[in-house]
C-alpha cells in the first residue's frame, strides 16, 4: 500500500490514526510531526494555540514508538497527539487561562485528566486559546488575541473553548480537551463543525482545572467524530479521590454506545422552549432534517416542555458570577501570577497591590462578572439575586426530571445562530450571553450533553450544531444518538462536514 | 459601582466605571427576572450532585516541595513567599 502522507494523517479520525499506529502504517513520531507541521503552517491565521510544545510532544511520541516496538501493552490511544485547553494545569507547560494575570505561569503539577493523558502516552501538542478564565462565547475575551474560525477567518470560533474547537476543525489536532461551564465545549463545536461533549457533572475530575464556577464546570472531549469523543471521554473519565465532587462509579459505556450507533425504539424529546424565536432559519432547518433522519432510523420523536428554561440564562448569570467572584479571589498577587505595584506607592500595602494587580490583570469581561457576582452576594441583595437563582436551579432540575419521564434524550439546536463576525458583540454582553441559551440548562442541572454538526445553514454556508442531553450518568445515550446521526448525515453528504471547510492559507496540498 | 469594585479588590479607573456601569445595569435588570418564580416553597439548589461529606483515609500522601510551591511566586525571600506589608500605618 502507499505510505500515508502527512495530509492523510492529519485528516483521519483519532480512532483511525490509533488503528494505523497499531498496524505500523505510521509512527507516533511521524503523526505528531505531521500535526506540528500543520500547526506551523496554519496557526498564524487561526491562532488556536497559546503555546506549542514541539519538543515535549515529539519526546512522548518517540517513547511510545519505542515501547510499541518493544511489545509493550499500550492504551488504545497511545501515540495519538492531543491539545489541551489552557485552563487545565499542565506541569512544565505554561497555563494562563487566557489571562494576563497568569502570563508565564508554569504549574508545578498536572491536572488529573492530564496525568491520565500522559500515562496513556498521548503526546501533548500544546495549550489552546480561550476566553479569559473561560468567561465568554467567542474567544475574543482572551488576553492574547482572538482565535479565528477555520470556516471563515473573520468570524468567531465560539467560546470559551474556541481554541480547542478551532484546532480540531483546522486539522491542527485530532483530539482536544475542553471545559464546559455554560456551553464552552458544545457551542464552539456547533460553530466550528466539530463534536464536543460535556459529561455528567462529576463524571470527569475537576482537579487541576482553574475553577470558574465550581458547581457548573466540567471537562470533556473536543473531536471531529463521535467515536473519538467517546474514546477520549473514557480515558479522562472516572472517579478521582482528589476531586470531592467526583462520582464514585465507573464511566458509562460510552465507546460501546458509539459503536452501537442505534436509536431504534428510543424516545427523543424536542424541547419546545429551545428552538423557536431567535433561532436562525438555517439552524432550524438543519435541526428539523436531523430529527427526520433519526425518526427514519426508528426513533420516536415527542415534544416536551421545560417551562422554567426561560429563566435559565438569568439564573446562570447570577450563579456563575457569584461563584467566579469567589473563585477568582485567589488571584491576590501573593503566591503566584502577576504582581503590580500601584504607581508612585513604594510603601503600598498588600491590599493596594491586590487592587492594582487585579485592575491590570483582568480584562473587561472578567471585571464585569466579578463585580456582578460581588453585587449578587452582597448583604441585602443575596436573597433576591443569588438565593432566587438557586431556587430557579431547582425548578430547572425538576423540568429535566419531568421531561426525562417522557423521553430518553432531549434535543435542540446547540446554538441559536452560526458564527458571527469578530467584534460584533464584544461590547453588548447580553447579546453575547444569548449564544448559550440552549446549553446552559444542562450545566445548572448537571446533566450531560453532546453537540455534533447538523450541516451548513443555507443563508451563510456556516456550520450549525445538533445538541442532545441525557439524564445524569446516562452519557452513553448521547453517543448512541450522536453516532447514529453522524453516520446518517455523512451518508447524505458523501463524507464528513469538515471536508467542505475552505482550504486555509499556508495549507500544503498533498 | 465604585464601592463594589473596591469590595471585589479591582481598582477601576473613571473611564472604566463609565464604560462598565451601564452594561452592568442592563445585566442586573435582565437577571432580576429570577425572582418571578422563586417562591418560598421552592428549595434552593447549590450543587447538581447530592454528595455530602466525602472523606478519605487520614494518611500522609506526597505534596508539593517548597521549591515547587514557590516556583510561581512573584517574590521569594529565604524559601518563603515575600509579600507587601499587611497592616496600615495606623494599625
Amino acid at each position: 500500500m502507499t505510505p500515508l502522507s502527512p495530509a492523510d494523517v492529519t485528516t483521519m479520525s483519532a480512532s483511525a490514526l490509533a488503528d494505523a499506529l497499531v498496524a505500523g502504517d505510521v509512527s507516533s513520531a511521524e503523526a505528531t510531526g505531521a500535526y506540528l507541521d500543520r500547526i506551523a503552517a496554519v496557526d498564524g491565521a487561526v491562532h488556536a494555540f497559546l503555546h506549542v510544545d514541539a519538543d515535549g510532544a515529539l519526546a512522548t511520541a518517540a517513547e511510545v514508538d519505542r515501547r510499541r516496538a518493544a511489545g509493550a501493552d499500550l492504551h488504545p490511544l497511545a501515540g495519538v497527539p492531543l491539545a489541551v485547553k489552557d485552563v487545565v494545569a499542565t506541569q512544565g507547560l505554561p497555563t494562563t487561562a487566557g489571562s494576563r494575570l497568569l502570563q508565564g505561569w508554569v504549574p508545578p503539577y498536572d491536572a488529573t485528566i492530564v496525568a491520565r493523558i500522559r500515562a496513556a502516552g498521548l503526546p501533548v501538542l500544546g495549550k489552546t486559546n480561550m476566553d479569559e478564565f473561560a468567561m465568554g462565547s467567542s474567544t475574543e475575551h482572551s488576553a492574547y488575541g482572538p482565535t479565528h474560525n477555520p470556516w471563515d477567518l473573520d468570524r468567531i470560533p465560539g467560546g470559551s473553548g474556541g481554541g480547542s474547537a478551532a484546532a480540531v476543525a483546522a486539522f491542527e489536532a485530532p483530539l482536544a480537551i475542553g471545559t464546559d461551564t455554560g456551553g464552552s465545549i458544545r457551542q464552539p463545536a456547533a460553530i466550528t463543525g466539530t463534536v464536543g461533549v460535556k459529561p455528567t457533572y462529576g463524571g470527569v475530575s475537576r482537579y487541576g482545572l482553574i475553577a470558574l464556577a465550581s458547581s457548573l464546570d466540567q471537562a470533556g472531549p473536543v473531536t471531529r467524530t463521535v467515536l473519538d469523543a467517546a474514546l477520549l471521554h473514557e480515558l479522562i473519565g472516572g472517579h478521582d479521590r482528589l476531586d470531592s465532587t467526583s462520582i464514585n462509579a465507573p464511566t458509562p459505556a460510552v465507546v460501546a454506545a458509539a459503536h452501537r450507533a442505534d436509536v431504534a425504539g428510543m424516545r427523543i424529546g424536542v424541547v419546545r422552549e429551545l428552538g423557536g424565536e431567535g433561532y436562525q432559519p438555517g439552524v432550524r432547518a438543519r435541526f428539523d432534517e436531523a430529527l427526520a433522519l433519526l425518526t427514519g432510523a426508528g426513533a420516536e420523536v415527542v415534544e416536551v416542555s421545560c417551562p422554567h428554561f426561560e429563566y435559565a440564562l438569568a439564573a446562570y448569570y447570577l450563579i456563575l458570577p457569584s461563584e467566579a467572584s469567589s473563585n477568582l479571589a485567589r488571584f491576590d498577587a501573593m503566591r503566584y501570577g502577576l504582581r503590580v505595584w500601584p504607581e508612585g506607592k513604594p510603601e503600598a500595602s498588600a491590599e493596594d497591590v491586590m487592587l492594582a494587580t487585579r485592575a491590570a490583570g483582568f480584562g473587561d469581561e472578567a471585571k464585569r462578572r466579578i463585580i456582578l457576582g460581588t453585587y449578587a452576594l452582597s448583604s441585602g441583595y443575596y436573597d433576591a439575586y443569588y438565593g432566587s437563582a438557586q431556587k430557579v436551579r431547582t425548578l430547572i432540575a425538576r423540568d429535566f426530571e419531568q421531561a426525562f419521564t417522557h423521553a430518553d434524550v432531549l434535543v435542540s439546536p446547540t446554538a441559536p445562530t452560526t458564527a458571527f463576525r469578530l467584534g460584533e458583540k464584544l461590547d453588548d454582553p447580553l447579546a453575547m450571553y444569548l449564544n448559550d441559551i440552549a446549553t446552559i440548562p444542562a450545566n445548572l442541572a448537571g446533566v450531560p450533553g453532546i453537540s455534533l454538526p447538523s450541516g451548513l445553514a443555507d443563508e451563510d454556508g456556516l456550520p450549525a450544531g445538533f445538541q442532545a442531553l441525557a439524564p445524569a450518568t446516562h452519557d452513553d445515550r448521547l453517543y448512541r444518538v450522536g453516532a447514529t446521526l453522524e453516520a446518517l448525515l455523512a451518508d447524505r453528504w458523501g463524507g464528513p462536514l469538515l471536508d467542505r471547510a475552505p482550504v486555509l492559507t499556508g495549507e500544503v496540498l498533498a | 459601582m465604585a464601592h463594589l469594585a473596591r469590595l471585589a479588590r479591582i481598582d477601576l479607573s473613571d473611564a472604566e466605571l463609565d464604560h462598565l456601569a451601564p452594561q452592568l445595569a442592563v445585566i442586573v435588570e435582565s437577571v432580576a427576572k429570577v425572582s418571578e418564580v422563586a417562591d418560598d416553597d421552592v428549595p434552593p439548589t447549590s450543587h447538581p450532585l447530592p454528595v455530602t461529606n466525602v472523606f478519605r483515609d487520614d494518611i500522609v500522601v506526597p505534596g508539593l516541595t517548597a521549591e515547587e510551591a514557590l516556583s510561581g511566586a512573584p517574590d521569594v525571600d529565604r524559601r518563603r513567599f515575600s509579600v507587601p506589608r499587611i497592616l496600615g500605618e495606623e494599625q
